[in-house]
């Protein structure tokens, strides 16, 4: 195991920096993910106008790669709209499954791909996708 | 000093166990293994494996059932092991020996017969805030279906269960106190004596977890005066799937069965049915006879180590670990480091690495230990922390894994990319 290629300079730069750690101000939905068996916890807030995701944060602890994903994953999703939210959150988890390889497709994930190597590692697989499935549960309930 | 002699004696850098068992002699990720993880399972010498397989091999038939050789001599087997757990925890009789699947079924069958047929409206449940989910998840369960209050013994600073909280929670309204000896979390080593004497003064029954001090340590029931003790064998050298329950007779003789069905009844009719004798009455449905031989061989080995012999070990292992991450100034170690109140067992944490993390870096040399909550949520809230690293020993670790771990500590804040 290379753990180079684990704990990357983006990753361990995202866990330290806590820029996207806080609470949006008018946020208008608020979605809990936790890991049960590991105990990480986020709160995800989202501000979404106009079908944009205006602003966008978290809070919570966790391990550095669910605390960098989570943190990459917001860089990522701002300013867009919420489908194509939706498709950055399928081609990342898709990426993370090995069902998606191609460089091509997996350009639009930028930062995130320095999670691609975690899908070496099974036993963390579930803190880095845990921001990208609540976040996929935000955007159904703003849906709904 | 009385440790330093321990730790010359007994801490070399190989143990004359660590060949018993064939998982140890591997590399992972290009290292020699450093396993320690053994507070949640351990790992099984050859004899246990063999007597498992020589079962399976041999004797192989379902217990209780047939009158032919095979079955006769399955249901020797089973039931010799029922002797052999009662000379080896010092119980009365082998009827009060009833196998489970594990510790966590345990609780539930003492749970479902005893705790909801028994405990009734504004009665008590006293347990501590260290329990493991499995002794801790039951209760809130019949709390909520009897309206009975669950009521927690707090730690005091060292992370052992005070006697003031034990002389001001246990009363006249309590009837069921559940504690463990030793915390999976902390290693650290209750008064349970104690507790259990102050149980009976009010009335109340006393049960006692002991999944974490039964491998580890010389325990006798009758000498504590435990009304029940659950453990289970995987974490004592013997197969996952196997558990057991201590009762004492008069109060496994009045609780209903937990498990319906076969095996488990005397006459059955269209509407009606009547139940075997204990244990047999809590055995419902074919029993793991594989990992009741397990049990057996494995109780075997530790007894031609002795017990004194595998706490001594643990115990200079411990001291030498606690010596060697508090060279390391970033690292916090929980709960008491008075070996005299500590079994082996290490929660700790590395200043801004989250355990997973640290986990995962000290995996990339070999050392496996344990990251996360380890089944004790409450317990990691108490402590107000999320998650710490855990670190535990058996006899068959040695001064080297000790020092894999320490000099893989070193390394963990860097990956993160902090200086030191």
């Amino acid at each position: 195991m290379d753990l180079n290629s684990i704990y990357s300079e983006i990753i361990t730069e995202h866990n330290a920096s806590h820029h996207n750690k806080r609470h949006v101000e008018g946020a208008d939905v608020i979605e809990q993910g936790h890991n049960p068996s590991c105990g990480d916890e986020i709160q995800l807030e989202l501000k979404i106008e106009n079908n944009i995701i205006e602003d966008a944060g978290f809070t919570g602890i966790g391990c550095a790669i669910s605390q960098a994903s989570t943190s990459i994953m917001i860089d990522l999703i701002k300013g867009k709209t919420v489908e194509e939210a939706k498709h950055i959150i399928e081609t990342f988890l898709g990426m993370i499954k090995r069902e998606i390889t191609d460089e091509k497709e997996l350009e639009i994930l930028e930062d995130a791909l320095a999670l691609k190597n975690i899908s070496n590692m099974p036993a963390r697989v579930k803190c880095a996708v845990l921001a990208w499935h609540t976040l996929e549960q935000s955007l159904n309930k703003k849906n709904s | 000093m009385k440790f330093q002699r321990v730790l010359g004696g007994n801490l070399q850098m190989t143990n004359k166990y660590v060949a018993d068992f064939p998982v140890l002699n591997q590399t992972i990720n290009g290292h020699r293994l450093a396993y320690l993880d053994s507070a949640a399972t351990t790992q099984k010498p050859v004899s246990v494996m063999n007597a498992v397989d020589e079962y399976y091999k041999q004797f192989n038939a379902n217990p209780h059932r047939g009158a032919y050789y095979l079955s006769v001599k399955a249901t020797e087997i089973y039931e010799n092991t029922r002797e052999v757990i009662k000379k080896f925890i010092g119980a009365e009789k082998a009827k009060e020996i009833v196998f489970t699947k594990n510790a966590t079924e345990g609780f539930n069958l003492i749970a479902y017969s005893y705790g909801m047929n028994f405990i009734n409206a504004g009665d008590e449940i006293v347990i501590s805030i260290a329990e493991h989910h499995s002794n801790l998840v039951p209760w809130q369960q019949v709390a909520k279906a009897k309206g009975a209050v669950l009521k927690y013994l707090y730690l005091d600073e060292e992370g052992v269960i005070s006697k003031e909280e034990v002389e001001s929670k246990i009363t006249e309204k309590t009837k069921i106190v559940s504690v463990t000896q030793v915390s999976n979390v902390l290693g650290t080593v209750n008064p349970v004596k104690d507790i259990i004497k102050k149980a009976h003064s009010v009335g109340a029954i006393a049960i006692i977890d002991g999944s974490q001090s039964i491998p580890h340590m010389k325990v006798n029931v009758r000498e504590m005066d435990a009304d029940f003790i659950v453990f289970s064998g995987h974490k004592m050298l013997s197969p996952m799937g196997i558990g057991v329950v201590y009762g004492k007779e008069e109060l496994l003789e009045k609780m209903p069965p937990f498990i319906f069905g076969g095996d488990m009844i005397e006459y059955v009719w269209e509407q009606e049915a009547t139940f075997a004798e204990i244990p047999y009455k809590f055995e419902g449905g074919t029993q793991n006879v594989g990992g009741a031989i397990g049990i057996t061989a494995a109780i075997k080995y530790l007894e031609n180590v002795e017990m004194d012999n595998v706490n001594s070990i643990e115990k200079a292992l411990v001291s030498y670990a606690l010596e060697r991450l508090s060279e390391i100034p970033y690292i916090t170690v929980y709960g008491t480091k008075d070996i005299n109140k500590k079994a082996g067992v290490i929660s700790f944490n590395v200043k801004d690495v989250h355990p997973h993390d640290v986990s995962s870096i000290l995996d990339a040399s070999g050392v496996a230990i344990r990251a996360g909550h380890h089944c004790a949520h409450p317990l990691m809230k108490y402590m107000g922390v999320n998650a710490t690293c855990r670190a535990s020993f058996y006899l068959y670790n040695t001064k080297e894994d000790v020092d894999a771990l320490a000099e893989g500590l070193k390394n963990t804040r860097k990956w993160l990319g902090y200086g030191s």
